[in-house]
């Protein structure tokens, strides 16, 4: 499945990377922070585990607030809050 | 960062009314009566148990902590996140501690590695392909059973590339010079090797074996000396490297953002190592995962040599004679033995010995014929240890319900077959990938280890670039509002 990034409302972004293996996710991940606004909310869709660790380091770096995130069947949706 | 909330989508109730622990169970049991099965054959697969139960640890913790040596440098590049490699100097510590104890009881079955520039060549085409594939080999057998078919491709292609590169002869011998042809010749070897032809072989027998491997208290003469192993092995080697690295991570990759949350505007010193210690800690998965593969690995050396001393043998070769299996020896009747964690090199032979059964025969290969051997992977001992890392993260994966059938898109598989053959054309140069020759190596007092890292991390380095380029390129290409 192709990677996908759709903005979903006025502030709201979804990213979808499932199928994807390192480093696509990160990378994809660090690409669509850096184009949404500060405050916006990025739901990020994957299913790669590892990703999951650098992605939480990347978002602590950053200042970016990991608000929610629900886990289970090998994927995994986060909403991340730009700093 | 704020409080996380964190939801499972799956219901609650007692820990066997779910699937996947139920699963992961029944795995663990598979083991557990595969090793007494194997035991009521003959007690002395004791020794190749060592490393199916040592590899089923290191497949539990890898998969816990996401331990991925790849991800170490590829994401401080890709994403400027030091996580892993945070997580491998704390479990290259724990070893080298580990290692210098089982070095003093007398049971090491370490060996150094060839000190040249193949490394930092090997090295540098290895951690090219590691940031395509998504995994180092340890990190692509664990992330295969997490369901993901890259990861298998990917494991697929370190296998024959090296099955290939060790025996493939013909216009691949133009690639080594006639000097080493010359050298490979003047060496006393068997003619059924026919060193002469492969160039795998000529670089072998014409090149690495004129080189020296050696550790840092060899070369001040005191390899025999406690003082040696502790001070120059593993505080020198080891220890001294890791705090230096530590320290640089702390300062180029988190220190800033460590500030920053914690209010600091004038730092001591005080806060600076507390800054560190945040960083070792930031991710306990992986911190924890580093601990217990260090001493694991360490633990792992000590029992085989252990049980080495106990058969009265030097290699599993000759139990194996002695228990009557001698198809797939080599012709010194030794198989590949490290006698500690390593990856790439059964790899090749499962790739080797299925080349074997398709009609390709590569036993007169230095790698195969003279070292290695190609025996059945049901006698494969190290090969048994990848069997197990590959079963210990299925049960954690299943226990934790992360695995899901991930098939491959076009570029992804293009990058795991490409990025998976360079890595094996990687690891035979250099000897070994980032466990043989890295993790094995500066942990037990050999500084070409460090080599291979500093190699590896420039291939890294390039590789991000490499794949940043492709990835802005095919966005581009794709455009659109959302275009990332």
């Amino acid at each position: 499945m192709a990677m996908t990034f759709n903005k979903t409302a006025e502030h709201e972004w979804e990213l979808n990377v499932c199928g994807y293996t390192c480093p696509h996710p990160q990378m994809y991940t660090k690409k669509a922070l850096q184009k949404i606004g500060s405050g916006d909310m990025l739901t990020l869709i994957f299913d790669n585990p590892s990703s999951g660790e650098s992605i939480q380091a990347m978002c602590e770096a950053e200042g970016s607030d990991l608000v929610d995130r629900q886990e289970g069947s090998g994927s995994f949706v986060w909403k991340i809050r730009k700093a | 960062m704020n409080g996380v909330a964190t939801t499972g989508m799956a219901s609650g109730g007692s820990w066997l009314s779910r699937k996947g622990n139920l699963q992961a169970l029944g795995v663990f049991l598979f083991v557990v009566a595969g090793s007494l099965w194997a035991l009521a054959q003959d007690s002395r697969f004791v020794y190749m148990l060592v490393y199916v139960w040592f590899g089923l640890a290191y497949g539990m913790l890898l998969q816990y902590g996401r331990f991925c040596m790849a991800s170490a440098v590829r994401d401080l590049f890709a994403v400027k996140v030091p996580r892993m490699a945070v997580g491998m100097m704390i479990a290259v510590a724990l070893y080298a501690v580990v290692a210098a104890i089982v070095t003093l009881s007398g049971f090491s079955t370490f060996h150094p590695n060839a000190l040249g520039w193949h490394i930092v060549v090997g090295a540098a085409i290895f951690g090219f392909g590691i940031v395509f594939t998504g995994g180092c080999a340890s990190g692509s057998l664990y992330k295969a059973v997490e369901g993901n078919m890259n990861s298998m491709l990917v494991v697929l292609a370190i296998s024959f590339s090296q099955a290939i590169v060790v025996s493939a002869s013909g216009w691949w011998d133009a690639l080594v010079p006639q000097s080493w042809v010359d050298a490979a010749a003047a060496q006393d070897m068997p003619a059924e090797l026919s060193v002469t032809k492969g160039w795998f072989d000529i670089f072998t027998a014409g090149y690495i074996w004129g080189l020296k491997g050696t550790t840092t208290a060899e070369i001040f003469g005191m390899a025999e000396s406690a003082a040696g192993i502790v001070w120059l092995n593993t505080f020198l080697t080891a220890i001294l490297p890791v705090a230096v690295i530590l320290v640089a991570l702390y300062a180029f990759y988190y220190r800033k953002a460590y500030l920053r949350r914690s209010g600091k505007v004038a730092p001591t010193l005080r806060d600076e190592f507390a800054g560190i210690w945040a960083m070792c800690t930031a991710s306990k998965n992986t911190a924890l995962a580093g601990i217990g593969l260090g001493i694991l690995a360490g633990l792992h050396m000590y029992v085989t040599g252990a049980l080495r001393e106990h058969y009265g043998i030097f290699n599993f070769g000759e139990l194996l004679v002695a228990m009557g299996y001698t198809n797939g020896l080599s012709i010194q009747d030794t198989v590949f033995d490290p006698g500690y964690w390593y990856i790439t090199t059964q790899e090749a032979q499962w790739g080797g010995w299925i080349m074997q059964k398709l009609g390709i025969d590569s036993m007169d290969s230095i790698f195969f014929g003279l070292d290695n051997g190609l025996p059945n992977p049901l006698l494969n001992a190290p090969g048994f240890m990848s069997i197990g890392i590959i079963l210990g993260a299925s049960v954690m994966a299943l226990s934790r319900r992360e695995f899901k059938w991930k098939a491959p898109t076009w570029e992804t598989a293009f990058f795991a077959i490409v990025g998976g053959t360079l890595m094996g054309i990687g690891a035979r140069l250099a000897m070994g990938c980032n466990i043989g020759a890295f993790f094995a190596t500066v942990t037990n007092g050999d500084p070409s280890g460090w080599i291979f890292l500093f190699g590896m991390t420039l291939g890294a380095f390039v590789g991000v670039k490499v794949f940043t380029w492709w990835m802005d390129w095919s966005a581009a290409r794709k455009g659109g509002e959302c275009d990332l």
